[in-house]
């Protein structure tokens, strides 16, 4: 060690660099190891995956195990590769499947706007309150979300159902006679995606609106803004970047819901994330489902990128 | 003055509004599970019976263990995974690599869970063609899925607190002649332990609570709670749902009181000391 640091005082800024030089590379040793892991692991059960989705999806239905033809076939000393766009035709030509889409995406214009007005009011409430009260606070939003996802959707089930908490309230005050059908309608797909999904609203605006500067409020209420025109001028623009990942958190998965529509919807809640599993599981029609999981994939390309494009500035922020 | 009172309380209206739409339903529902009654929403009488027919039921008992154990691994293999995305997103130089593979950890946090169950299912469909492995789908696979989506979240959390962390005190203890592993151990990890605890914590509670991607990569060999839940509540509500609903929301309120109390009592200590 004395040697180390009498070296350090004879030859002073060059050896700091040097070192420094050396250091780094020392460092990134096992730089192969702790890229590669992941890497190869990703690979492999994510991309991977995906390849293999948009070739099933291309290749026609068969009644086989695994139920589709393949794809490359080697016969006659040529390679004779089969592309079958005919699933991509049903999908788009079928008014089933381009009706569940729509439905899917209105679904989730519908809950993610309402989760954005319930949602905006508790992350700016949060975010304004004490310092102390913060933490519990959005403790107390995110408590339920690490409970079981069925069980919260369950809840519904026994709240809206035809003998559930309401309709019994309100026929033992007498508002109504017979009960109201709410469990299996749309309604309920509402309710119960906007139960669910909240938390996943309030926390990226929690902490967009919690980093807002609050001597800009105070600033625009001295030179006499009111307070309404002061949130419209200020807090809303400034608090963007938390609107678009919350938004983005809620509608990106609504799309694709399957448990939500499946127990608390109707038959005329059409939904696409329902419409691949019985593609999948009840008609074991694999090719189709592939497709649909494709197409789904097209549509979400755009809010996937507006995502990710948010997530990486902020974590670039950070820095 | 008045007017942004009036905004405040309109806001803070909201969040109690709010508050109570949240946690309305899981009063409900714990309430409900004392219901001597087979109908769950009509009171017949205080009673604990389906706590007792909860413990008996043979199904769920096992679907119990094997999600335990299932989550188990996969949150540790998660917090492997993730903990080396997120060191290579934030340590590593700017490269080709870092970059897709930010992107694909990062990737399943936002895919819907029916297309990342679809994938992986063809994925062992595939293999199990080609080399015969997995033979069957089973925890196996499920633990494979699981870790896969869990690491995404690892690496938000982990990356984050890397990110936040002063990194000449892992340059002073590789100048002093510590190995980068050495480095790693002895340093970095004590220093992130909290973000690899809440990485681990969250890990667990999502593999606990998923039902898609299980039921794509799972086979018949191995059942999670949420299948059977599932398929139980296909059928209608029933009591014993609700006796279960309540052990996991008191459980998962227990754990979240205890790690707020210890960060609490952590922030206290490190505030005492620093005055």
């Amino acid at each position: 060690m004395g040697g180390h640091q009498w070296s350090g005082i004879k030859i002073m800024s060059g050896v700091a660099i040097k070192r420094k030089k050396s250091l780094r590379e020392r460092f990134f040793k096992g730089q192969h190891l702790t890229i590669g892991v992941p890497y190869l692991w990703l690979l492999m059960f994510f991309a991977l995956p995906f390849a293999i989705v948009l070739k099933i999806s291309l290749s026609s239905p068969a009644i086989a195990i695994p139920p589709y033809d393949a794809l490359f076939q080697y016969a006659d000393e040529s390679l004779q590769i089969l592309l079958n766009l005919g699933n991509y035709i049903l999908v788009f030509e079928d008014s089933l499947y381009v009706n569940a889409y729509l439905g899917s995406l209105k679904m989730a214009c519908i809950t993610t706007i309402g989760c954005l007005l319930v949602g905006y009011p508790m992350a700016y409430a949060i975010a304004r309150a004490p310092k102390q009260h913060q933490t519990v606070l959005i403790l107390l939003v995110m408590l339920p979300s690490w409970t079981s996802f069925l069980i919260r959707v369950y809840a519904w089930m026994g709240i809206l159902s035809n003998n559930g908490v309401i309709n019994n309230v309100l026929m033992w005050l007498g508002v109504i006679s017979d009960p109201i059908q709410m469990l299996n309608t749309n309604f309920a797909v509402y309710i119960g995606i906007i139960y669910t999904y909240l938390p996943f609203m309030i926390l990226p605006l929690y902490a967009n609106l919690s980093q807002l500067d609050g001597s800009l409020l105070e600033a625009a209420a001295d030179l006499g803004s009111r307070s309404l025109n002061t949130f419209w001028k200020i807090t809303l623009p400034l608090s963007k970047g938390g609107v678009i990942a919350g938004s983005m958190l809620v509608f990106i998965p609504v799309v694709g819901e399957f448990v939500i529509p499946e127990l608390l919807g109707g038959p005329d809640s059409l939904m696409i994330g329902k419409v691949l599993w019985q593609e999948f599981f009840n008609n074991r029609d694999w090719p189709v489902a592939s497709s649909l999981a494709i197409v789904m994939l097209a549509l979400l390309i755009i809010p996937i990128t507006l995502f990710h494009r948010y997530q990486s500035r902020s974590m670039e922020k950070k820095i | 003055m008045s007017n942004r009172l009036k905004k405040l309380s309109f806001s803070t209206v909201m969040l109690w509004a709010g508050m109570i739409f949240l946690y309305a339903p899981m009063f409900i529902l714990v309430f409900y599970s004392f219901n001597e009654s087979k109908l769950v929403t009509v009171w017949g009488g205080f009673s604990a019976k389906w706590y007792g027919e909860l413990f008996r039921d043979e199904q769920i008992l096992d679907a119990v263990a094997t999600s335990l154990k299932v989550a188990f691994f996969a949150s540790t293999m998660a917090v492997i995974l993730g903990t080396m995305a997120a060191f290579v997103m934030t340590r590593f130089a700017r490269s080709w690599g870092r970059l897709t593979l930010s992107n694909m950890i990062t990737a399943p946090l936002v895919m819907p869970e029916v297309i990342t169950g679809l994938s992986l299912l063809l994925l062992f469909v595939h293999m199990a063609d080609l080399f015969g492995w997995p033979a069957e789908r089973g925890m196996l696979t499920v633990w494979i899925a699981h870790s896969t989506f869990c690491a995404a979240y690892v690496a938000v959390v982990v990356s984050s607190r890397l990110r936040e962390l002063d990194m000449s005190i892992e340059e002073a203890a590789q100048d002093l002649g510590a190995t980068p592993l050495k480095t790693f151990f002895y340093i970095t990890v004590p220093m992130i332990s909290p973000a690899l605890i809440a990485g681990w914590l969250l890990s667990f509670s999502l593999s606990l609570d998923d039902l898609v991607i299980a039921s794509f990569a799972s086979g018949p060999g191995a059942t999670t709670l949420p299948m059977v839940v599932f398929s139980s509540v296909r059928m209608g509500v029933s009591p014993k749902i609700n006796a279960l609903a309540t052990l996991i929301i008191l459980l998962v309120s227990l754990i979240a009181f205890i790690s707020w109390y210890m960060a609490r009592r952590a922030d206290k200590r490190s505030r005492m000391a620093s005055e």
